[in-house]
């Protein structure tokens, strides 16, 4: 099925309508008396002219056009992306929290206060620290919240230091995080098995060095054995170790960043605990912190002062502000009802059949595509390299566009940096065995492909309502918004 | 509940291919000393009891769908009509990832490309974002914009910016060794005098808010002229709303425009998720942080979108990106996109009037009572401050009494300004509504 939709400014016509508003009911008057002339807009915004029939079926049309979680088995490597639950939507958009003014008396909000507050609980426990922050509104969002507490934590000592440790395999955020923050960003190589490097560790550790950024289980699927030295190498130089917890859905209930080390984690709720991704957000991403750091923490903080729930924003050592208001409260309504739901085992046979869906992926596919690294069993993901497949003319990047004919959005490619032609898998828990043997056999479907057919590949996606786009094209020659005719 | 699929027999049959004794097994790699003890939280519980759960949670709150809220001050309660809901709860959009497999991402690609052009066109812009976590962030992110464009040290603010956003722009800079310098208000708008003397050779950014915290309409043209005069770059933190009828940044010649897009039919849900717009002139948009949508063409020749202009971002330059942003506000930017074609060409402006007829009404209702006068003549949108004979937060505890939640007390904020609220009138109310607020109020 071949589409294209019309830009929504290439429907409907000049004074068409698709909104109401009740009459005005006080006094009209000329704009002008009210608002100089000169504070007054002159050339209208050329906003779209249509019907309420109009804009439903044109964006009706555009989200026929997307892979999603409610449609699509979305394999993506370090994304997530398990099942959103209805019911969790539900209750977030209950009138007594959409409708919720930020700057309501606090009298007036006591149960938003209290599932708050329940849930930085719930992340104490779960992560083994002792105080959370639920402002930071994604992943990168807490990483730069958790770069400014340690900033802040080492300039209390009278040097804020200058260096960040962070492995090959990391994410990009990390890098970028520390980098908005103010420091030097010190990479420190894996080692074959796409570990930390323990000696290559110890020789870029020294006095400067602020904080190591970790990935547990790193970006490779594979836990990080020697978390205990690593910790004990970084905390002796004075440095604090920080969890990006990207990984967090091989954790849960099993292991705590706390008990590993980590002075400072940030979660992303939008992975671990089943928020809905919404095509790029919106997230959310906690911060938790060891006792020692806690004072750090963004205000305001939610506390308890005789038996009310309270907003407290005095505090003398925190970071500051990371952004206006209390953060995304609507993502953390649903995965407090997710934790709720679950309960404690629950998240644990969550995890513990995350594990089993990647390690069966991992078994069935090995035979046919290259496993990154196959030392033992594997945590919530695993890595493929597509190299092998080089030799046929075809790259990764074909191979996860054919997967896209067959239904399967792509898993995530070329990540981590440090494997060539990475494929890196991401079944989470709430897939089936059903998925996940239809998965495995489309993609031995496409190895055969590659050997046999690779012009099919090479030349795919072919059944979407695209063909491959041109990537090039559009950085070249920059077509970034709709101008009116004219304009 | 439980939500993963399997049953005894699909376990068994997965662990037999995997060759493992038991699912445990597969942490094998985890050292015993570093597994944790059960999970001290209670047991999971049914769909059912959940409902009833929450329920009782939600009931211990006052919403604004009960009350009548007079409150603003960064977050604003407007109309948002069905249509924005239904699209966005639709799980095609709702339950996607960032469009990095384009072709199998049209639906949100094209619905970004959209918005950036909504952005653009509303705030008079060259380039837009695909979006920021929220106004005070992409206000922060500007500031970092400026900085390093120009590699100058001075970044200028007005104090009725935003308490926040002020607070949250000293946070995101705290790693850079930049000076802020406060220019004070005269009559609620910038002083215009004491900024022609700050503004320097060494200022990287002038930050005008419009309209400003205090409610007040700023001359933003005027200080365009002092600002530009000293080559400093201008950022306007705009009300998307106020668009409808106010001068665009891009009309007095902003280099960034950012701001809160929560007015644009996202509800207030205490504060998150909102969304953060960010646009620029077409010379600073290879320094803009965050992700674009462009269009580009298949290799059939036909229309289509993708993510572009990639090499600012994390992914790609790690350490060097223009931000460290990944995760979005994607889906209030879809809610954004199809309330600003919902309301259209007209209803912007109509929505805007009203806002400035009602808040103007409203206004004078609250003159003409005893113990109460205005702060500031200066022109003003939607929201206005009152100087009260009384202490404000207790005429609003009082007032919540009465099933009104009055304005914003602002000696919270500013201690030089504890007989001061804020009251912010919107399209949603009525004429009865603002006459029984008034004379709530007159009894005080």
């Amino acid at each position: 099925m071949l589409k294209v939709e019309k830009l929504i400014f290439e429907i409907g016509s000049a004074g068409r309508r698709g909104y109401s508003l009740p009459k005005l009911d006080v006094p009209d008057a000329d704009m002008k008396e009210l608002i100089p002339e000169d504070l007054l807009r002159k050339s209208e915004a050329a906003l779209p002219e249509v019907s309420e029939l109009d804009c439903v079926r044109h964006f009706t049309r555009l989200s026929q056009l997307n892979y999603s979680v409610d449609t699509n088995f979305y394999p993506l490597g370090s994304c997530t992306m398990k099942y959103n639950p209805k019911i969790n939507e539900k209750m977030a958009s209950l009138p007594q929290f959409a409708d919720l003014h930020p700057y309501q008396p606090e009298s007036s909000v006591q149960g938003m206060l209290e599932l708050l507050y329940e849930t930085e609980q719930m992340l104490c426990k779960i992560c083994g620290m002792d105080a959370f922050t639920l402002q930071p509104a994604a992943g990168a969002h807490g990483e730069l919240t958790g770069m400014l507490i340690v900033r802040a934590y080492h300039t209390s000592k009278g040097n804020p230091r200058k260096k960040v440790i962070i492995p090959d395999s990391a994410h990009g955020t990390n890098p970028a995080s520390a980098a908005l923050c103010g420091y030097e960003v010190v990479a420190v190589k894996s080692d074959r098995n796409g570990r930390i490097d323990l000696d290559a560790l110890k020789s870029v550790v020294d006095g400067e060095t602020a904080v190591m950024m970790l990935t547990n289980p790193s970006t490779l699927g594979l836990f990080e054995k020697n978390v205990r030295q690593i910790a004990d190498i970084v905390h002796k130089a004075g440095a604090l170790l920080y969890l990006d917890g990207a990984n967090m859905n091989a954790l849960v209930g099993i292991a705590r960043p706390g008990d590993m080390g980590f002075d400072i984690c940030h979660v992303n709720l939008h992975k671990s605990f089943s928020t809905p991704h919404g095509g790029g957000g919106p997230g959310s991403g906690p911060v938790g912190v060891t006792a020692a750091l806690s004072d750090y923490l963004p205000v305001p903080r939610v506390k308890i002062k005789r038996n009310r729930f309270i907003l407290d924003a005095e505090s003398k050592k925190s970071v500051g502000r990371v952004r206006a208001f209390y953060g995304n409260t609507g993502v953390i309504i649903k995965a407090y009802c997710y934790m709720k739901s679950l309960g404690g085992d629950g998240l644990k046979d969550a995890t513990i059949e995350a594990v089993l869906n990647a390690n069966y992926l991992k078994a069935r596919l090995k035979g046919h595509y290259a496993l990154a690294v196959d030392d033992e069993p594997c945590m919530h993901e695993f890595v493929l390299t597509g190299k092998d497949k080089k030799g046929f003319g075809v790259k990764t990047l074909d191979i996860a566009k054919r997967l896209l004919d067959y239904g399967f959005y792509a898993p995530t490619i070329y990540f981590p940096l440090i494997v060539e032609e990475a494929i890196m898998i991401e079944p989470t828990e709430t897939e089936s065995k059903d998925t996940l043997d239809s998965f495995v056999e489309t993609m031995i479907k496409v190895a055969n492909e590659a050997r046999s057919e690779p012009g099919l590949l090479t030349s795919a996606p072919h059944s979407t309502p695209v063909r491959r786009l041109d990537e090039v094209l559009a950085a070249r020659e920059l077509n970034l918004r709709w101008k009116r005719p004219g304009a | 509940m439980k939500y993963s699929p399997h049953t005894d027999k699909d376990k068994k049959e997965m662990l037999a291919t995997i060759g493992a004794p038991s699912a445990e097994s597969l942490f094998e790699a985890i050292p015993e000393g570093l597994r944790a003890g059960k999970l001290d939280l209670p047991e999971g519980i049914s769909e059912l009891e959940l409902k009833k759960s929450i329920n009782d949670k939600a009931d211990k709150n006052y919403s604004t769908n009960k009350l009548i809220s007079f409150l603003g001050g960064g977050a604003y309660e407007h109309h948002i009509p069905q249509v924005v809901e239904s699209i966005i709860s639709r799980g095609e959009f709702l339950t996607a990832y960032t469009p990095y497999q384009a072709e199998a991402s049209q639906g949100t690609l094209q619905a970004i490309y959209e918005y950036q052009s909504l952005i653009c066109e509303l705030t008079g812009m060259d380039v837009a974002n695909a979006s920021m976590y929220d106004g005070a962030s992409a206000l922060a992110e500007a500031v970092l914009l400026a900085v390093r464009e120009t590699g100058r040290k001075r970044v200028i603010f007005p104090e009725s910016l935003h308490p926040e956003y002020r607070q949250v722009v000293r946070t995101y800079m705290s790693g850079y060794k930049v000076e802020f310098t406060e220019i004070p208000h005269a009559g609620g708008v910038y002083d215009e005098a004491v900024l022609e003397k700050e503004v320097d050779g060494d200022t990287a950014c002038v930050i005008v808010q419009n309209p400003n915290f205090f409610g007040c309409i700023e001359h933003a043209d005027r200080i365009e002229s002092i600002c530009h005069a000293k080559g400093a770059l201008l950022i306007a933190s705009v009300n998307p709303i106020s668009l409808g009828v106010l001068r665009s940044p891009g009309e007095y010649n902003a280099d960034i425009a950012v701001g809160e897009g929560q007015p644009l039919g996202i509800p207030l849900c205490y504060g998150g998720p909102y969304l953060g717009f960010f646009a620029v002139k077409e010379k600073h948009m290879r320094r803009m942080p965050g992700r674009v949508a462009g269009v580009t063409k298949d290799m059939d020749g036909k229309r289509g979108f993708v993510l572009t202009m990639q090499a600012r971002e994390q992914h790609i330059r790690r350490e060097k990106a223009t931000s460290n942003i990944c995760s979005n506000e994607g889906l209030m930017a879809l809610a954004a996109c199809v309330y600003l074609s919902s309301v259209g060409r007209e209803g912007i402006k109509e929505t805007a009037r009203q806002n400035v007829m009602k808040s103007h009404y409203m206004k004078e209702k609250i003159l003409k009572l005893s113990g109460f006068e205005l702060f500031s003549d200066a022109p003003f949108f939607n929201e206005f401050v009152v100087r009260c004979g009384k202490d404000p937060e207790k005429i609003i505890g009082d007032l919540l009494k009465h099933g009104i939640m009055g304005g914003l007390p602002l000696g919270r904020f500013y201690p030089g300004m504890k007989n001061c609220m804020s009251i912010c009138v919107t399209e949603t109310k009525s004429k009865a509504e603002m006459d029984k607020f008034a004379e709530v109020l007159s009894k005080h």
